[in-house]
């Protein structure tokens, strides 16, 4: 199989900058995972990602992982995954915990940055940090998606090239995990903005 | 005519000597995990109690919820 036969295809404008592109994705849990899977179909040239975890049978109900891969690191498990749908993407994974001093370094010179994180402490570090460093860099966060239904409340706010997709209210109940359907909703509306950023950031004068 | 502020797109009064901190209390906003930019540039939650609002300002507060 050849690159030229396996991106058939492809849109003639927006396919050769999604090629060029590289797109950072802070956590390769539920949001993470999931949307990097989208970014690799759609022929993201690299991809950056980072996370510290293992995947746990309790991830599964939402992750893209599978039971043969329980244990395994997540970015290495996702890099396998993404591996057998494009193998012609660049992936760069890190496992490590990303903190205020190694997410700067890590993530420098991405086009997009995508925030993947679980925990709102994590999230509104990589806002403060990033936004500081990278103020030109389109940063698309996510907040709010616990629970079901409730599909037309998942919004977009914008401030400048911070995006934030979610809710903003749906709070987790202690001990119940995120449920797919809405968390691939946030998902895919983080990546679809930023398969757009590129094409809009490629667009101007 | 009262000056005023937008905060989260709502139209406030905005009053001489205003911070951070006093525009998350007149929205009663109480959530601890929140990013607060002004005029699009952010603030540190250090700086809430510290940091001036300008009249017209546009401020935004964003609302980070665990959940991924």
């Amino acid at each position: 199989m050849t690159h030229q036969e396996y991106f058939c295809e492809r849109d003639p404008i927006a396919f050769p900058l999604w090629q060029k592109a590289v797109v950072g994705i802070a956590g390769a849990g539920g949001l993470g995972s999931n949307l990097a899977l989208l970014l690799a179909r759609a022929g993201i040239g690299k991809l950056i990602i980072s996370d510290f975890d293992t995947v746990s049978l309790s991830n599964l109900n939402r992750q893209a992982f599978n039971l043969d891969q329980v244990g395994m690191y997540k970015v290495e498990a996702l890099a396998q995954n993404i591996r057998k749908v494009n193998p012609f993407i660049e992936l760069e994974i890190h496992t490590l915990r990303l903190d205020a001093d190694n997410v700067c370094e890590l993530f420098h010179g991405v086009d997009i940055m995508i925030e993947a994180f679980d925990e709102a402490r994590a999230k509104t570090m990589l806002i403060e940090c990033f936004s500081q460093h990278f103020p030109d860099t389109p940063l698309i966060c996510a907040s709010g998606l616990a629970g079901y239904g409730k599909s037309e409340e998942i919004r977009i706010v914008q401030d400048g090239q911070l995006f934030v997709v979610g809710d903003q209210s749906s709070e987790l109940t202690y001990g119940i995990a995120p449920i797919s359907a809405r968390v691939m909703i946030v998902a895919a509306m983080q990546a679809n903005l930023a398969l757009e950023r590129i094409v809009w950031k490629n667009s101007l004068p | 005519m009262e000056k005023q502020l937008t905060i989260n797109g709502h139209r406030r009064i905005w009053t001489e000597g205003m911070t951070v901190q006093d525009a998350l209390d007149l929205m009663n906003y109480t959530f601890i995990m929140l990013v607060v930019k002004i005029n699009g540039e952010v603030v540190l939650r250090q700086d809430y109690a510290s940091t001036l609002i300008p009249e017209g300002a546009e401020v935004l507060v964003i609302h980070l919820i665990s959940g991924g």
